[in-house]
């Protein structure tokens, strides 16, 4: 729903992801946004430029933090150098909500620096809950998780992904961060139907909604977020808001980006599908 | 399962991009894929775990490429690959962050020399000259010491520190003029999010052919101003104070030893002094110790 625990009871609207190749337009013209998404590990830093432009930032938007590197599905225990910055970041920054995803990454000790699918079994699941509750309980902040989109899928699973995702967000009583073009590129790699997906998760825990574009190769899709968003997503988009309603959406474009006018403007064509639920409602009233 | 897969997707890539034939004991690689990834109408398992595995060595190459481009300059993109890869292979990253993808590079280039032959002093150089921006971009920085926080401490006393952020080279090489000519992007963030590598590093990045500097002892401060990248350089004596004030000395000594070991004849050490100085406090180098 759009303002729920998961989100804290906010109700933000179409944001973008904050990039370099944009800082100076944004801190030169402070356009009208109505939030920003930044990549928390690219803040979790001890000085420079990169907390200078955050500062900047925080006096003129609202600012969400997104992770890519917790890795709730690694069997190795937390890094606790990485959660004691990111909590310094999330005091910092004030974010209503953090994100990261339902995936795995590290091991050893050892980092692929990717989002790498999870084995879909009821073990799995009851870990990676337990260790999204314990990163919520040390950084005191509410936690969505986000789908990843994936490549491959794993004999030992149990069960759908949506399945799975359902599991691990009850049993961790945490939020869903759903991405509406990962559902759709994994729908294409795995041959399931993508609305079997977005019917069947909790829609009282999705706080967050990303869309994105993707590239299609030969065999397979892969998630590269160097493209506008395509038409199979923005329809999956519009279902999803009728599902969860108007939740806080953000564009994710992060390869061959293009200026910032043409992020944003792709991003607020997400309002023609806000702006139809918002008169559905009030006709119904 | 996650050590059998990450240990599939740390193996390096093929000349042609691939992923190798072979498991580690010998085994075809299909046969390990197809213990844990299921196949799929257009894709084997192969297929599948393959696109992890260049995904893997696409993203952490394409960092070094961004991090290194000087040493990527001495050795020349085909060579530079392939110490690379020998590195990652080598030294898997073990930090949350992209950033600290290189913290081991100059000790693996002086552990295997053969890989930058014939210019090991030269590639040496440039890490260091690297990886000390990296360290200047985003490193912590202390408060900046203020005349009133050293009035009353007498030079035979007075421990300063340097900002952890500022790195004080000796170099073999001018490894900052040349840098400056083959750098293009210095001053950017590392990998943004969570999209897919769909290609290899791009040879596109490579300098174009621009001479290799001739050995000339050269002494840098790697620094940030108002949060930009600089590289200033030192003389000989300056660099010798600040060592030393790392080091723990107090600033009578530093100084001394800097005078100690000059070779300028009949310099004016008092006047000469206060300008470094005045010149490093105005950018803000010192801090408690």
């Amino acid at each position: 729903m759009p303002a729920n625990p998961f989100n804290a009871h906010t109700e933000y609207g179409i944001g973008i992801g904050l990039r370099v190749p944009h800082y100076r337009h944004i801190l030169a013209n402070k356009p009208v946004v109505d939030w920003f998404e930044i990549i928390s590990e690219n803040f979790m830093v001890d000085g420079g430029r990169p907390l200078e432009v955050l500062d900047q930032i925080l006096e003129q938007y609202r600012v969400v933090q997104h992770g890519v590197a917790i890795y709730f599905g690694s069997a190795d225990k937390f890094d606790r150098e990485h959660l004691r910055r990111l909590k310094r970041l999330v005091k910092y920054t004030q974010t209503p909500w953090l994100s990261d995803h339902l995936c795995w990454g590290s091991v050893d000790g050892r980092y692929t620096h990717d989002l790498l699918p999870m084995p879909y079994t009821f073990a799995v699941a009851r870990h990676t809950a337990q260790k999204i509750r314990e990163a919520r309980d040390y950084l005191e902040v509410p936690i969505c998780v986000e789908n990843v989109s994936s490549y491959a899928e794993y004999h030992v699973s149990e069960m759908t992904e949506w399945e799975f995702l359902s599991e691990v967000v009850e049993q961790a009583d945490c939020g869903i961060l759903l991405d509406v073009n990962n559902i759709y590129v994994s729908s294409q790699n795995h041959n399931f139907d993508p609305y079997d997906y977005l019917n069947n998760v909790p829609h009282s825990r999705v706080g967050q909604i990303h869309i994105a574009g993707h590239s299609k190769f030969e065999k397979y899709i892969l998630d590269t977020h160097d493209h506008p968003v395509l038409e199979p997503v923005w329809k999956m988009y519009a279902h999803a808001i009728n599902l969860c309603g108007n939740t806080a959406t953000l564009l994710e474009w992060d390869d061959r980006i293009p200026s910032f006018e043409e992020v944003h403007n792709e991003a607020l064509k997400a309002n023609q599908f806000r702006d139809n639920i918002v008169a559905s409602s009030q006709t119904n009233k | 399962m996650q050590r059998a897969m990450a240990g599939a997707l740390f193996r390096p890539l093929t000349n042609d991009w691939n992923m190798q034939s072979k498991w580690n004991d010998g085994r075809p690689m299909e046969q390990f894929a197809a213990e844990f990834i299921k196949p799929n109408d257009r894709l084997s398992s192969f297929d599948r775990l393959e696109i992890y595995n260049r995904q893997y060595w696409f993203r952490i190459l394409d960092c070094l490429y961004d991090d290194y481009p000087g040493l990527l300059a001495v050795v020349g993109e085909e060579q530079f690959l392939k110490l690379a890869t020998a590195y990652l292979t080598k030294y898997q990253s073990d930090s949350y962050t992209l950033r600290n993808l290189g913290d081991r590079l100059e000790k693996f280039l002086l552990d295997e020399p053969h890989w930058t032959e014939p210019h090991q002093a030269l590639a040496i150089d440039m890490v260091r000259f690297e990886w000390a921006q990296v360290v200047a971009f985003d490193g912590p920085a202390k408060p900046v010491v203020t005349p009133d926080d050293l009035i009353d401490t007498p030079p035979d006393k007075l421990r300063l520190g340097l900002q952890p952020y500022l790195s004080i080279l000796k170099l073999d090489y001018p490894v900052d003029d040349f840098l400056i000519a083959v750098k293009k992007d210095a001053d950017s963030l590392r990998g943004e999010a969570s999209n897919a590598m769909n290609s290899a590093p791009s040879a596109h990045r490579e300098s174009t052919q621009i001479p290799l500097p001739q050995p000339e002892v050269t002494y840098l401060a790697v620094h940030r101003f108002d949060n930009m990248l600089y590289f200033k350089r030192l003389e000989p004596e300056g660099h010798i104070i600040l060592e030393a004030l790392a080091a723990g000395s107090t600033l009578e000594a530093a100084c001394v030893q800097a005078v100690e070991r000059s070779t300028r004849t009949n310099p004016d050490w008092q006047a000469l002094i206060k300008e470094w100085f005045d010149n490093w406090a105005a950018l803000g180098w010192f801090c408690r110790r």
